[in-house]
């Protein structure tokens, strides 16, 4: 399953989704808007997408994800607009049967979405300027 | 045949607009299409040799031709997460 949303991420209802009898194990990840960037203050991110592209992309992960490990079920949910310090801008929810697996099939998903799918953040630092995020090479941050 | 690329983030800042308008001949490659854009929008050339082109939301090696009907489609490196 994969969702972008304007509206705040239920990663609670998402954790309920993926879990299942035959999964002994189940890994959360959350992304959350971090209040410093390289000694600089961030007041807020933009979230931008583009739409289509981006839930084919974070579906093809999902398949990918699939094939390497025995998901039982995964979701991933990506917010978009305007997101304060704190707020959870992506979460990644996988089950498997056992935790190493259920921990690299989750690594591997976060991973591969910052690096593939078709997201843009902006940031909102606190002297009142913003920064679009480009980054130079592919980050695994 | 004229393109609409669609810009994102950055560059459409830098491009000032969203929708960018470019005139190419027709059969024209997606590294040709990336020599348009950059003459037509100066500004956005440095930003344009880090970027990936997506044709029909799929990334485009710069061999891959072009038709007026193709979504084209600019992507400065992402920062999702």
């Amino acid at each position: 399953m994969v969702l972008l949303t304007h509206e705040p991420i239920d990663y609670t209802a998402l954790t309920e989704q993926v879990r299942r009898a035959d999964c002994g194990a189940v890994v959360l990840f959350l992304g959350t808007v971090r209040d410093l960037t390289d000694g600089k203050v961030t007041t807020a991110l933009d979230y931008e997408a583009y739409p289509g592209m981006a839930e084919k992309k974070m579906a093809e992960i999902e398949q990918d994800t699939r094939s390497r490990w025995p998901v039982g079920e995964m979701g991933m949910i990506h917010r978009l607009g305007h997101l304060g310090v704190g707020e959870v801008s992506v979460a990644v929810a996988v089950s498997c049967p056992h935790r190493v697996e259920a921990f690299a099939a989750g690594r591997h998903a976060i991973d591969r979405l910052k690096e593939l799918v078709p997201i843009w953040k902006k940031e909102n630092w606190a002297d009142g300027s913003t920064e679009w995020v480009h980054p130079q090479q592919t980050s695994t941050e | 045949m004229m393109l609409r690329v669609r810009m994102f983030a950055r560059a459409r800042d830098l491009a000032g607009t969203d929708l960018a308008d470019v005139e190419i001949a027709d059969g024209a490659t997606v590294g040709e299409l990336r020599t348009a854009l950059a003459r037509r929008y100066p500004r956005l050339a440095s930003l344009l040799e880090r970027s990936a082109l997506a044709v029909n939301a799929e990334f485009a090696e710069a061999q891959q031709t072009l038709s007026a009907t193709d979504e084209i489609a600019l992507l400065p490196p992402v920062s999702g997460g």
